[in-house]
């Protein structure tokens, strides 16, 4: 498709990712945990926005917007400030939203950060602060429902709006970049994206430079892909011409719906929040804050590639999952054979490591690494021993035991089982003389018949094999 | 006063309280200062405070004090309408930090008083339920916004009572009905449960007959609130013992200009005379941006109020319109044209103008500039003077129902916005009378320092007598 001349395609993000480790909202004291609530149960004078009271910014906040902006390689600023966006709607109990603004004065509390994304980098132009307004239910679908209820519960949930250049340029990529932010914002410990609408999406969307647009209402990274493909496909069947406007994503019947066009776009009237101070972050607060925070996936697979040798691709792997990651450095303390290490983790325990009484020790699991490197059992049989224990919640070592497990070294005797293979499929070591993918076949079928035999020796011996005939 | 002479047994606090009642049903007929009054709850609490009393239990600082308090600072179970039919039926959950304070000096709020809507006029007859008049001239308005307030107290409705100041709302109707009132720095009294018109500029302040009264308020009042993020926690200061002996004071040329009628300048340089006369020294000094102060101040008071009134839409609390279905737009627009009266209107569709994109800058940014300039101004002219005089209200009371436009109406807050613009404490004390006609005296002091003013309102009230409407004495 990328093909067609003329037709590139933009894609800029604005990504809502509420703060969901805070235990409170952005500005007043009301839990932040509303999921299991019924409607409007969450809710104090503040966020139910009754005239007279006031916002209290939460201080925790701040330190999570700064750690994610740091994250993203943001510049951090040393003051920032608080703007009224201010629009009607049934979901917000203000008649506006505080948030931030990067215009007119405003100072947005990180921005000019960027996000790599399969070697590509992906530029941020802002990160801010603010908060979520109120839920709508209609009934049915939104262009023909006749009523809407109004759960304010989430009015006043703390999120960080990041926004992206439009650097994007296809749905696949933007869902490559969506699946790294987030993974970079768990590994903070600032939010848990898994939960239902903890981080949503809008999407602004060009064909070959023509109008640009504006696609809300995307509610999980899920609907992203779909939602960016079918909104690419309608502006294609336009030739490039799709006009101006802001449209819905309707996930039930996945579709986008046209809601205005750009002329009749909102006039936010952005002014400074009066009710709140700036927030001042000095420079040491913010080294102070790089200092503790977590370390990001990103900075962890550097790290793992420089301090334990491990290959790009398996410390790209094993750091972007922070359950594994914690586990293969408890490991590696144990001692060495990194490479064995890491890979038999992420190769086998990317499902999820066992938790409560069927854990897996870590001095166990050094063990069944130190048994491959020594030859003692293939690699293979490593697997093997690891799926039972983890199955029937027994030990490594016992499977090893009972299972009699134990790598063939005796290079004779592989090569007896070499010879037996090939002497029954003629042709075949003619084949894989000149075709790696032959040659792999035939070391596959040694393995078949031996199990135990390293593969590493079978294909030293074949290629010996090879060369003598 | 009060707190002592219940402190010591010799007044009842119930027989005063209910003295006070008894008052108010002879007089606000009449003057209509109160739009609803607490008897039940106000009699409960002195009760309680006679039986503490009697107890020998500790008393607080304003044990026994009646307050009226302007229907825009929320008490928690009594209606808030803020002069206004759109807030129908809203009852808050929550008192404001000052009604807590009171409360817990053991002062007593006697009901809620009538005011502009919003808070948005110097003549309270901008209020959804009729005006209210001058205690001293029934035909005349008690100034505004906070009215009902300076009425009550001039007639003797209330021993103190709360007015909020977001550019004069305090000290015009201060000025036009003879009583002191405070408006005090910005960040000194918590705004939270003080529903807002313009919160960059506005203030809770005390309003009472004498300067000593207002200064017990005060000090109840002020002081850092964690509820409200813009206060301070700077200390109050006591009470100056020298009185104004020594205080330089400066008058301010602008505030002596041509909009002031004739009569008013000389009561107010009588009164510079007398400040003279107890020791203060006085000299002359000129603020360059004065005349802007009255745009700036309305450019950004009607941003902020476009703004805060934006949640008055019917769906969570008051006055919902619409009964019919229709689409949530149609519904928000009749409920907030029905709602809001004519000045309230003309001031959210100016404040939502001069924020509209292409506007912002030549208005709001503009004018914030202004008021950086100003706010320079009087830092540099308070470095020179102890205090800055002028008169309140150029004026006398204007007659109810005196035909002027909005622009004229505007004008007559020329000389109390800066204090506003500015952060700065302002003070308007009794000054004589002109034809029968109260006028207010300005003093203007550095940030924090009421002290200063209070002082100074304090040496000046003294052996003036305390003179009340003849109404008032009559009854």
């Amino acid at each position: 498709m990328q093909a067609e001349a003329g037709l590139r395609v933009k894609i800029g993000l604005e990504v809502h990712c509420q703060l969901t480790a805070l235990k409170t909202k952005l500005f007043c004291a009301c839990s932040s945990d509303y999921r299991s609530s019924e409607p409007n149960e969450k809710i104090c004078p503040v966020c139910f926005g009754l005239p007279g009271t006031l916002p209290v910014l939460n201080a925790k906040a701040i330190e999570y917007a700064t750690m994610i902006g740091l994250a993203l390689n943001c510049t951090v600023a040393n003051r920032s400030l608080f703007y009224r966006k201010n629009y009607f709607y049934p979901d917000l109990p203000k008649g506006f939203q505080i948030s931030q603004y990067d215009k007119a004065g405003g100072v947005a509390i990180a921005s000019a950060g960027s996000v790599d994304v399969e070697g590509k980098s992906i530029r941020i132009t802002r990160i801010q602060l603010e908060e979520d307004p109120g839920k709508l239910t209609y009934e049915g679908t939104i262009d023909k429902s006749s009523y809407s209820l109004v759960d304010y519960n989430r009015a006043g949930i703390a999120l960080v709006e990041i926004v992206t250049e439009p650097d994007i340029e296809d749905a696949r990529e933007a869902k490559a970049f969506l699946e790294k932010l987030r993974s970079t914002i768990e590994s903070l410990g600032v939010s848990n994206g898994e939960l239902d609408g903890a981080m949503r999406c809008d999407a602004n969307i060009s064909l070959a430079g023509g109008a640009r647009v504006e696609v809300k209402n995307i509610s999980s990274f899920k609907e992203v892909e779909k939602a960016l493909n079918y909104e690419i496909l309608r502006q294609k069947t336009f030739s490039g011409n799709a006009s101006s406007e802001t449209r819905h994503w309707d996930e039930r019947r996945s579709i986008t719906i046209a809601l205005r066009s750009k002329e009749e776009e909102q006039d936010y009237r952005y002014f400074p929040e009066p009710d709140l101070r700036p927030i001042v972050l000095q420079p040491e607060t913010i080294e102070g804050v790089k200092k503790t925070m977590p370390e990001v996936a990103d900075a962890r697979a550097s790290r793992y590639a420089k301090e334990f040798g491990l290959s790009r691709q398996l410390a790209k792997e094993l750091s972007a999952n922070k359950d594994l990651s914690a586990f293969f450095e408890e490991c590696a303390k144990l001692g060495g054979g990194y490479q064995e290490m890491a890979g038999l983790i992420v190769g086998e325990l990317s499902g999820g490591l066992p938790a409560g009484a069927s854990a897996l020790p870590p001095q166990e699991f050094v063990g069944l690494v130190k048994m491959v490197e020594s030859s003692a059992i293939t690699r293979a049989q490593a697997k093997e021993a690891l799926r039972e224990a983890l199955r029937t919640g027994g030990h490594v070592g016992d499977v090893v035991k009972q299972k009699n497990m134990s790598a063939v070294v005796d290079e004779r005797a592989i090569a007896a089982i070499i010879d037996r293979v090939v002497g029954a499929r003629p042709g075949a070591l003619e084949e894989a003389r000149g075709d790696k993918k032959s040659f792999s076949y035939l070391v596959g079928q040694v393995l078949k018949e031996e199990p135990r035999a390293q593969p590493g020796v079978v294909a030293k011996l074949l290629a010996k094999k090879l060369r003598e005939k | 006063m009060v707190p002592s002479m219940v402190g010591h047994g010799e007044i009842s606090a119930e027989e005063y309280i209910a003295s006070m009642f008894e008052r108010i049903e002879r007089l606000d007929l009449g003057i209509h200062a109160y739009l609803q009054l607490d008897r039940g709850g106000a009699l409960d609490k002195a009760r309680a405070l006679d039986r503490r009393v009697k107890n020998g239990g500790r008393l607080g600082k304003l044990a026994g004090m009646g307050v009226a308090v302007k229907d825009i600072i929320c008490v928690r179970s009594l209606q808030a309408t803020c002069g206004s039919k759109i807030l129908e039926g809203f009852f808050p959950p929550y008192s404001a930090t000052a009604i807590q304070r009171i409360e817990r000096e053991d002062g007593i709020v006697l009901g809620k008083t009538n005011l502009d809507e919003f808070g948005m006029g110097n003549t309270t007859q901008n209020s959804a339920f009729g005006p209210t008049m001058n205690p001293w001239d029934l035909s005349r308005v008690p100034g505004g916004s906070s009215g009902g307030s300076g009425a009550a107290v001039a007639a003797g409705m209330a021993s103190v009572a709360l007015g909020s100041d977001t550019g004069g709302s305090i000290r015009c109707p201060a000025s036009f009905c003879s009583v002191v009132g405070l408006k005090p720095t910005y960040g000194r009294v918590s705004r939270y449960g003080l529903i807002p018109y313009a919160n960059s500029l506005e203030q809770i302040g005390p309003m009472g007959r004498e300067a000593e009264s207002v200064w017990l308020l005060f000090e109840a009042i002020a002081g850092h609130d964690p509820e409200d993020a813009t206060s301070s926690t700077e200390p109050v200061r006591p009470l100056r013992a020298g009185g104004v002996e020594g205080l330089r004071v400066g008058r301010i040329k602008e505030f002596f200009g041509e909009g002031a009628q004739p009569k008013v300048k000389e009561k107010v340089m009588d009164g510079c005379a007398r400040l003279e006369t107890l020791g203060a020294k006085v000299g002359d000094l000129s603020i360059a941006s004065l005349p802007y102060s009255l745009a700036v101040y309305y450019i950004i008071a009607m941003a902020e109020a476009s703004s805060n009134l934006s949640r008055y839409d019917g769906v969570r609390y008051g006055l919902s319109a619409e009964k019919g279905t229709v689409d949530w737009n149609t519904a928000f627009s009749r409920t907030r044209s029905e709602g809001f009266g004519e000045e309230v209107k003309r001031r959210i569709l100016l404040g939502t103008f001069v924020l509209s994109a292409g506007y912002y800058e030549a208005y709001y940014v503009r004018a914030q500039k202004v008021r950086e300039l100003l706010t320079r101004e009087f830092t540099l002219a308070l470095k020179k003077f102890d205090v800055l005089l002028g008169p309140t209200m150029p004026v006398l009371p204007p007659k109810l129902g005196e035909k002027v436009t909005p622009l004229e109406d505007y004008l007559i807050d020329i000389n109390t916005v800066a204090a506003n613009l500015t952060g700065l404490p302002a003070i308007s004390v009794p000054c004589g009378f002109v034809d029968g006609l109260p006028v207010g005296m300005q003093l203007i002091a550095p940030r924090f320092r009421e002290d200063v003013l209070l002082t100074a309102a304090v040496a000046f009230g003294k052996g003036q007598g305390l003179k009340s409407p003849p109404l008032a004495e009559a009854a």
